[in-house]
């Protein structure tokens, strides 16, 4: 590996982090503009033209605000809990695939932070990690409220990331239909919903030529266990008990104020995001687009990609604020039950099943083939 | 499934709404102050002194809107008419005339309970002063002028609404000054210099038909 190749290694880690550190700050200004339309009302609309700046008065606003230390707390573990909020949610992005890769030079570049090939378990892992955040941001504040809201969050996080598990387990499984066999990596993953199913049903050409060979239709009931799962652990409504003024304050981050908080804040953006397109890549076919590679100049298509995974994380994040703007939220106890009692037995039933169609194809009707 | 419809059908009405405000005209947020609203006939907003069109005050420094008010805001004295020069049709007339508006509660009492139609309420509400002593609203500030126009705190300021002092008419009553109901709703206050900018109420007649 020579100087090139770690200058693209770092420059991929740097586009990243500034990719996320930029779509945060204007998921926040989307998601209160497109809110308040669907509320009848306007957004933000006198920092900026249109209000795109009031992200940036917001954060500036807390950039200033004394970090207000409280006595009663635990202040190692204090100081501690915003940090181990917002490195998960930055590391969480570094495994997806935002475009196609691409060689320049003899050197091959690919548009993700790195390619693990244990990708999609790397993204479980540092979900886990972040309700460590949670839990101990809400103990260490030393007061009742932020205590109850981070258990209860804690709570909230761990049974929806065992559904989110199973999910992307049926679409690990599923990827080993393809040639290449199973991985667990996230760009072999959207690597394998190129084309349409006509590569797949060669007879029914016809109509399967207009179907992308996204996962979703294969795996629809994981993909809707999936979306769930991550509206409940990016603490979304109607999942979002544990921040709701109405009835913890704050919750975990009620004594937090000034930077810390923002971090809060940030990490939580970020993973909406990050979140969203791994949803993406794992259900609607990541990068995968018409690119009209002869018709277009080489930099516009080489750039589509991109431009398609953006949209279908986005047509996803607008979901996720449509669902905001219309659901109440859920009561804690529906909430744990929502998770453990419906989502994980049919992740559960989900997966048996695809892993027997997927083995029935594979090898024949059991009882034909022994 | 029935839960599941429901679901759907909510994410519709958000959905529609959305689409209105957006692209249709749904949305119905003044873009203050860019726009104002139009404010209702009987708005409670800034007390004006009226005058009569031929340019007598209509106060008489009676006192009863002192008496009649909750908030104990306005302060008034009065003098007797000078005998060449009468200030109101009357003996006296209000030399003092004070409403502190940081106290005011903008009720209305007092102009319930004037029995000249002398003072009124305006439809401006845009009253915001940098101290506590320009909130007391002397008489150099609520008295109408002659011609019927109506002195504005700060009349430099761009955001100063002139046109909503101008509803500086007498209020219709229910019934009456003499309280005979048979003749409610006919319009029934003395003019007042300054634009007067709704017709009459309509008639239980005219509102049946």
């Amino acid at each position: 590996m020579d100087g090139v190749d770690l200058l693209i290694v770092i420059a991929r880690v740097v586009v990243v982090f500034v990719i996320l550190l930029g779509t945060t700050v204007l998921n926040v200004w989307i998601e209160r503009k497109v809110l308040a339309k669907m509320q009848n009302r306007v957004g933000p609309k006198r920092a900026g033209p249109w209000g795109l700046l009031q992200t940036v008065a917001d954060g500036l606003k807390l950039f200033f605000k004394e970090s207000i230390t409280p006595r009663k707390v635990e202040y190692g573990i204090y100081v501690l809990a915003p940090f181990l909020a917002i490195i998960p949610a930055f590391l969480i992005f570094l495994v997806v695939p935002f475009g196609r890769p691409f060689t320049i030079g003899g050197h091959e570049v690919i548009l993700q932070g790195t390619d693990l090939n244990i990708g999609v378990l790397f993204i479980l892992a540092m979900s886990s990690l972040a309700v460590y955040a949670v839990v101990l941001a809400g103990w260490s504040s030393g007061s009742k409220y932020p205590l109850l809201g981070g258990v209860r969050a804690t709570a909230q996080a761990i049974s929806y990331e065992a559904a989110m598990g199973l999910a992307m387990v049926s679409v690990v499984m599923f990827s080993s239909t393809s040639g290449d066999g199973g991985t667990l990596s996230l760009a072999g993953i959207v690597e394998r919903q190129a084309g349409t199913f006509a590569d797949v049903f060669p007879n029914l050409s016809s109509i399967a030529q207009f179907i992308p060979r996204w996962n979703l239709i294969p795996q629809f009931v994981a993909f809707v266990i999936f979306f769930i799962a991550i509206t409940a652990e990016t603490n979304r409504s109607p999942f979002d008990l544990v921040e709701a003024e109405q009835e913890l304050v704050g919750g975990f981050h009620t004594e937090y104020s000034g930077m810390r908080f923002a971090m809060f804040q940030l990490a939580e953006y970020s993973n909406i995001f990050s979140m969203c397109a791994i949803c993406a890549s794992l259900f609607l076919g990541g990068w995968n687009g018409p690119t009209w590679d002869g018709s277009l100049p080489a930099f516009i298509s080489g750039v589509l990609p991109t431009f398609w995974l953006l949209v279908k994380t986005y047509v996803l994040f607008f979901i996720l604020i449509w669902l905001r703007a219309t659901l109440p939220r859920m009561r804690y106890d529906q909430l744990m039950q929502l998770g453990w009692k419906r989502l994980i037995p049919g992740a559960l039933v989900w997966l048996v099943l695809s892993t027997v169609v997927i083995g029935i194809r594979q090898f024949g009707l059991p009882w034909n083939s022994l | 499934m029935g839960a599941l419809a429901e679901f759907f059908k909510g994410l519709r009405v958000t959905g529609k709404v959305m689409v209105d405000t957006v692209v249709g005209d749904g949305l119905v947020t003044t873009q203050y102050p860019n726009e104002f609203r139009q404010k209702p006939q009987r708005f409670h907003g800034r007390h004006v002194l009226n005058r009569y069109p031929d340019g007598m005050e209509k106060c008489i420094g009676c006192e009863l809107c002192a008496g009649a008010c909750p908030a104990r805001c306005i302060y008034v004295r009065g003098l007797d008419n000078p005998p060449g020069q009468p200030v109101s049709p009357g003996e006296r007339f209000g030399f003092v005339y004070e409403i502190n508006m940081l106290r005011c509660i903008f009720c209305a009492l007092c102009v319930e309970a004037c029995p000249t139609e002398a003072i009124t309420m305006t439809s401006l509400f845009e009253m915001s002063t940098a101290n506590r002593d320009d909130a007391i609203y002397t008489k150099n500030e609520l008295l109408m002028r002659p011609d019927g126009s109506v002195p504005h705190m700060f009349p430099d300021d761009p955001l100063a609404q002139h046109s909503e002092l101008e509803t500086a008419d007498g209020w219709l009553r229910a019934t009456a000054p003499s309280g005979v109901a048979a003749y409610e709703g006919v319009k029934s206050w003395q003019g007042t210099p300054g634009s007067a900018n709704w017709d009459p109420e309509p008639t239980q007649d005219e509102i049946d038909r």
